[in-house]
């Protein structure tokens, strides 16, 4: 047993020692839980990919005279203003001004609010427009001008949901194309995409919340933020396996961050044919090892993690709640997995490769004694499902 | 016999010409076009494989030289910028050749084989992150 307070003297004094999740694996298995329990003090979970629910604030500084902001666009991206005068939230979704979207189907979304928010993570300027009706103490009514995230007072990531803890393997069971969030999907089961990952996801390696709740800290693309909520459409009370392991989408989080410490590479613009734009990101969460059952339930393999089989084409547009069965993260990395008698190519819309980077530059910075892990302040809802939304001719 | 990649580029006056017709009948190539665009009054591509005897894929060239076509004998027609690239993997799965691939399993990075790449444009529609491009 080990306390926080413990774990983060041996951080601050640059000995702890610390492995990723995928590391975990490996060292368990050759050294036992019992000892590697009293020797691993953190163990690095990561993941990134594409999280639609992400967005941030932005605070412009008054200019002179001042304006209260009543519609504003960033790279002809429409922000919302319906805060404080120069205050807005830029959302990843949002599409640019005058893009066809799917008038010309599929649509290529080619720039959106993810692609702004990668540009000013990357420090490029970007082109401010802003309008008002003007008023005694804010009477500009006009804005034009130039600005990079180091002339923004803040730049404050907020996203309602990250980090989902697991996720559908998407596939088209009709005889038509189709182009969705989770890509291309070709007619008759031609191809399946999947979006976890998998043993090195965060809450996958702690699938009862035990250590990750409201107020850990989490490395959110490269910079120390917070989890400031639950996420949107949390939902525990879902099905699991035998060990806890949720077999559809389960819990998630909402995440905070200083966009001025983030680094450009895990911030990146989305374009989804016929669907959409979006944001990817590269996240990071260390799980401190307390105690034995903490560390095991860390050794999670892909060949445990089951994702069930969802037809985007009628399933999921439709609510059915229909799968097509489950397949485990270690078939899909295969390259081919079985669904229904046949042979289904699989791709990925998860970077495996850039969470491992983010868990390894995790790794890094808690052994170097730069990143202090924080216990939650508030443990994340344990029961609670998700519900529709009915839709009613008159009020309830 | 030997199979080359090569990317031709016409300028804007060459493109009436039947160059493709004197590879085959004059200098006995074998012609596999993966993509062309050539255009009355605009800069022409061709991005082909030429199978045949060496010297006379060389004397085919001279010949196609002859007209101010440019050769470059590397893929140049689709790219992929390494540097874009998250290494996702949605493009393997509509990559019918395997040239975008899984180069390590262990750490699931993502190459490009240019010479297995036939220019069917798959990558450059899927990748999300618009690591693929094309010249033309």
């Amino acid at each position: 047993m080990k306390t926080y307070d413990e774990i983060n003297e041996r951080i601050a004094s640059g000995r702890a020692v610390v492995v990723t999740a995928e590391e975990v694996i490996d060292y368990v298995d050759s050294r036992g839980l019992e000892r590697s329990a009293a020797e691993i003090d953190v163990v690095t979970t990561a993941t990134f990919g594409p999280m639609c629910s992400s967005g941030c604030f932005l605070n412009f500084g008054h200019s002179t005279p001042r304006i209260r902001m009543t519609e504003a666009w960033i790279d002809d991206v429409a922000v919302y203003t319906g805060v404080a005068a120069v205050d807005v939230y830029l959302g990843a979704t949002e599409l640019r001004h005058n893009d066809p979207a799917n008038m010309d189907y599929p649509g290529r979304f080619e720039f959106g609010g993810g692609h702004v928010i990668e540009r000013l993570v990357a420090g490029k300027a970007l082109q401010l427009f802003a309008l008002s009706y003007g008023t005694s103490d804010y009477p500009r009514r006009e804005i034009r001008t130039w600005f990079t995230i180091r002339d923004l007072n803040q730049a404050i990531m907020v996203n309602p949901r990250n980090c989902y803890q697991n996720y559908n393997v998407a596939v088209n069971a009709s005889d038509k194309r189709i182009y969705t969030y989770m890509g291309l999907l070709e007619p008759n089961l031609a191809n399946c995409t999947y979006c976890s990952a998998g043993q090195l996801s965060p809450l996958l390696n702690d699938p009862f919340y035990e250590t990750i709740g409201i107020g850990t800290a989490v490395w959110l693309a490269g910079a120390r933020g917070h989890v400031y909520a639950e996420g949107t459409q949390h939902a525990p009370s879902c099905r699991r396996t035998d060990e806890g392991l949720p077999t559809e989408g389960g819990g998630t989080l909402a995440l905070t961050a200083d966009m001025k410490e983030m680094r450009p590479e895990f911030v990146r613009g989305v374009s989804l044919p016929g669907y959409g734009v979006s944001l990817a990101l590269g996240i990071a969460i260390p799980i401190p090892i307390l105690d034995a059952e903490v560390l095991r339930r860390t050794t999670v393999r892909d060949r445990d993690i089951r994702a069930p089989v969802v037809d985007y084409s009628r399933d999921y547009p439709e609510m059915t709640g229909r799968t097509l069965g489950h397949v485990t993260y270690e078939e899909l990395r295969s390259g081919e997995v079985r669904i229904e008698g046949r042979r289904v190519k699989v791709g990925s819309l998860s970077s495996y490769h850039a969470a491992r980077r983010c868990a390894h530059l995790l790794r890094e910075e808690v052994r170097a004694g730069r990143f202090p892990l924080a216990p939650p302040l508030r443990p994340l809802p344990r029961e609670q499902g998700m519900q529709g939304l009915r839709i009613t001719g008159e009020p309830r | 016999m030997i199979t080359r990649k090569l990317f031709l580029r016409f300028p804007k006056c060459e493109t009436e010409k039947p160059i493709v017709y004197h590879l085959v009948k004059d200098y006995n190539l074998i012609i596999n076009i993966f993509r062309a665009k050539v255009t009355a009054n605009e800069e022409g591509y061709l991005v082909l494989d030429v199978t045949g005897r060496e010297e006379d894929i060389d004397r085919g060239m001279d010949f196609v030289r002859s007209f101010q076509v440019t050769i470059d004998p590397v893929n140049k027609g689709v790219r992929w910028d390494p540097q874009r690239c998250t290494h996702c993997g949605n493009c393997i799965s509509h990559c019918p050749t395997h040239a975008l691939h899984i180069v390590d399993p262990a750490s699931r990075e993502i190459g490009f084989q240019e010479e297995l790449c036939i220019e069917c444009l798959n990558c450059l529609e899927n990748c999300p992150f618009g690591a693929c491009s094309s010249a033309f």
